[in-house]
């Protein structure tokens, strides 16, 4: 049988793993699943944010509208959950500023000759990565301390 | 090209975000370490602090700022991870109205009450 030799390229690619692909699309490194995360603490801080108009929007209002929304969020879940977003944010914020350093290029090292024993833009990266992470871990560490120290509501 | 751009814009807000952020949650979420901005002192929610920051004019200028850039930011990440899903092209249209309508309703809304606090 003759193999044909007209190749059209698809003009539609589909996502076929879709979200199953932000975790489980393969042999991925760490990279992968921080990318992950990123997504996740992102979409976090942002549905939190949206509320977050509409509850500091209150107080236009004056003190007892004020009042009274900090009332309704004076629980120990809205607690929890406002430190959650404090640590998505420090590091949504700590590997962004990886993300932007690399698409910059100014974080993947100078090219090499390729010899042995080969060294690759992730030994550039690596570092960088596990840098930015200690960073996010030690502003979750000082949030978290702000966090227990202040009195909160029950 | 206009995705170019809109991406260019996407690290130009994110970079915006990053300082006025963490300003601001320096400010709510460290104040018991730095008392930044809190000058009734105790909880940086409590109504006094509150009046203070909202008629302070530069700080209210930071905060239209941060509104602008961080609605980008954030609506332009969640559009990404939409349309990497593969909607048609009228879905994809209709994401982008809805998301533009959506973003400068909620700018002019986090924007007048800003206005309206300070006086």
């Amino acid at each position: 049988m003759a193999l044909s030799t007209q190749h059209s390229a698809p003009r539609y690619h589909p996502n076929r793993l879709g979200l199953i692909g932000w975790l489980a699309g393969g042999r991925w490194g760490i990279e992968r699943y921080v990318y992950t995360l990123h997504r996740i603490t992102g979409l976090g801080i942002l549905s939190y944010f949206l509320l977050h108009i509409f509850v500091t929007a209150t107080r236009a209002l004056g003190q007892n509208w004020w009042e009274g929304a900090m009332a309704r969020v004076d629980h120990r879940v809205f607690h929890i959950g406002e430190f959650l977003v404090f640590a998505a944010f420090a590091f949504h914020a700590a590997n962004g500023i990886r993300l932007v350093l690399i698409e910059l290029g100014w974080a993947v090292g100078k090219p090499e000759e390729p010899v042995y024993p080969y060294r690759t833009s992730l030994n550039v990266q690596r570092p960088l990565l596990a840098a930015m992470m200690i960073l996010a871990a030690i502003l979750i560490a000082l949030g978290g301390w702000d966090f227990i120290s202040l009195p909160h509501g029950h | 090209m206009r995705e170019t751009k809109f991406w260019t814009w996407h690290i130009l807000a994110g970079a915006v975000v990053l300082v006025l952020l963490g300003l601001h949650m320096i400010v709510m979420h460290m104040g018991s370490i730095v008392g930044l901005l809190n000058p009734a002192g105790g909880e940086p929610i409590a109504w006094a602090n509150v009046l203070a920051r909202s008629r302070m004019v530069g700080l209210v200028a930071v905060y239209i700022l941060l509104l602008g850039a961080a609605l980008y930011h954030g609506l332009y990440g969640l559009r990404t991870i939409l349309l990497e899903m593969g909607p048609g092209a009228a879905l994809q249209k209709a994401i982008n109205v809805l998301f533009w309508i959506g973003g400068l309703s909620l700018f002019v809304i986090g924007t007048l009450a800003a206005i309206v606090a300070a006086r």
